[in-house]
């Protein structure tokens, strides 16, 4: 696993408070994590915090799995 | 309006919860302060260095075990980052008291008629500052979206009915330190009145915090003297009184409907017989000089419970321990009780816990239905030579057992609000 995937999965088990074995990538954050929309948003935050990053709402609406997340910010470091 | 009702129903108090400077737990709470205990402090969670005020009632930190508090151990971790701490400590007074009522509706039926009525002084006042950094600082766009209802009153009672799953009236009081007395008073007439059969109702702060600190300060409201010896800094009716001792916590109680109780054989500690209010129209923080309101918001209590004053045996005081407040209450408790004031007790709790502002009303309320349950009167602290004598016995420092069938409490606000509940005896 990539350092990105790492530390996006112990952002998502922080903020969600779901069991690590749960954020598998292809985890929804709403249907399987239980987060509500809200949740998201401040999830997204946290992403551009922890990676330095800038996710416009438009992109953050498109980031509904952990997958999308860590594609996301690999491809804005790569950027 | 209200046509529907020939006449109002009746309210009883089947559950009870708390969380206060003297710990977690009805009896816990009680236990200690019938014993004496103070539950005041120096103020170590935060820097108070230029505070002329350093001492303050919080709830104790520690495991639900020794009645202390451990938020993680009530709410999960993702919830707690969600809710200002006045949310929190009134979710952990809820369970408490909706366990000890033994209701959690399972019908929707039954849902439907459960309702939650739970206000705060001042509300998120913490969340209010924390954000006002932030966007200060330049990070606007970094604003939790838990902001905003972290930080509103409403979401106490919010949080409460999601987490039961109380679909009935979802409604707030804010009235400054008179919060918890209305929140009760409106919720019973509520059940009076038919809108619902149970209120989880009550009051919660959480205002111990450099900003509250700091703006109580700043209106003269808050005891300096005895920062070294902070349980002696609440000391109601005593000729050396300087000021209230900011405190927190939450008080919740499950009111319901007479027969809703009777029917499910339901636990009931007390009925709520009165409920009167009043209006000074005179000054934003301070009374009359001659208690008006005070005496008019204790007599439409009376009026409205159908008794005359000396029915009553005790009186839980507003007594916030400032040097004018406490003797107008004082005066006007004396005038409106007459010649009955010989037989009276009253005593002022928050010497023990100090001034819950909008959980105030609400913990005391507790407290006063505790006396009747027990025959106790709980003490007034540090009462020890009165700025002026009284046919009322004031419970100086000692509790004392009386009989007790008829309990009144009081709650008086800034902008000149005032609240009186009268309790009864549960026949």
């Amino acid at each position: 696993m990539s350092d990105t995937a790492e530390k996006v999965k112990k952002i998502v088990v922080e903020h969600l408070g779901v069991d690590e074995a749960k954020v598998t990538p292809e985890a929804s954050f709403i249907d399987d994590l239980g987060a509500d929309s809200l949740d998201t948003v401040e999830l997204v935050m946290a992403f551009e915090e922890a990676f330095g990053v800038e996710i416009p709402d438009d992109a953050a609406e498109k980031i509904t799995t952990v997958k999308d997340a860590i594609d996301y910010i690999e491809k804005q470091k790569a950027a | 309006m209200f046509g529907h009702l020939s006449a109002p129903r009746r309210v009883v108090v089947t559950g009870m919860g708390i969380a206060c400077p003297l710990g977690l737990g009805v009896e816990h709470v009680w236990k200690r302060m019938t014993a004496g205990e103070s539950g005041l402090g120096a103020i170590q969670s935060f820097d108070v260095s230029q505070l002329p005020s350093k001492v303050a009632g919080q709830v104790p930190s520690g495991p639900k075990a020794e009645g202390k508090l451990d938020i993680a151990e009530w709410i999960p971790v993702k919830d707690v980052k969600k809710m200002d701490r006045f949310i929190q400590l009134a979710l952990v007074a809820a369970e408490e008291a909706v366990t000890d009522a033994g209701w959690k509706p399972e019908d929707e039926a039954a849902r439907c008629r459960t309702g939650v009525m739970i206000g705060s002084g001042i509300g998120g006042l913490p969340t209010i500052y924390e954000a006002s950094v932030q966007i200060y600082e330049g990070k606007t766009r970094r604003l939790s979206p838990f902001f905003i209802p972290s930080a509103l009153i409403n979401l106490a009672s919010g949080h409460v009915s999601i987490k039961y799953g109380l679909k009935g009236p979802n409604h707030s009081v804010v009235t400054a330190c008179a919060t918890g007395v209305h929140a009760l008073g409106d919720a019973a007439r509520l059940i009076a009145l038919g809108d619902a059969d149970v209120m989880v109702a009550g009051g919660a702060e959480a205002a111990v915090s450099e900003i509250g600190m700091a703006g109580f300060c700043a209106s003269r409201a808050l005891s300096t003297g005895f920062n070294d010896t902070p349980t002696k800094a609440s000391r109601p009716w005593d000729k050396d009184r300087d000021g209230f001792v900011m405190g927190e916590g939450a008080g919740v109680l499950v009111l319901e409907e007479y027969e809703h109780a009777k029917k499910r054989g339901a636990k009931i500690y007390a009925e709520v017989i009165g409920y009167g209010m009043s209006g000074d129209a005179h000054h934003i923080t301070a009374p009359t000089e001659d208690g008006d309101g005070a005496y008019r918001s204790m007599k439409a209590a009376l009026a409205s419970a159908g008794l005359t004053p000396d029915r009553v045996q005790y009186v839980n005081a507003h007594g916030t321990s400032t040097p004018m407040g406490d003797d107008i209450e004082l005066s006007a408790v004396e005038r409106l009780w007459g010649d009955a004031a010989k037989g009276l007790a009253m005593s002022s709790t928050k010497s023990a816990v100090g001034h819950l502002l909008g959980a105030a009303g609400a913990v005391e309320g507790i407290f006063s239905i505790l006396a009747i349950r027990d025959g106790i009167a709980p003490p007034t602290l540090n009462l020890d030579s009165p700025s002026r004598e009284s046919p009322i016995d004031r419970v100086a420092n000692v509790a004392q057992e009386r009989r007790i069938d008829v309990a009144l409490s009081n709650s008086f606000g800034f902008g000149g609000t005032n609240a009186s509940i009268v309790f009864r005896k549960a026949a």
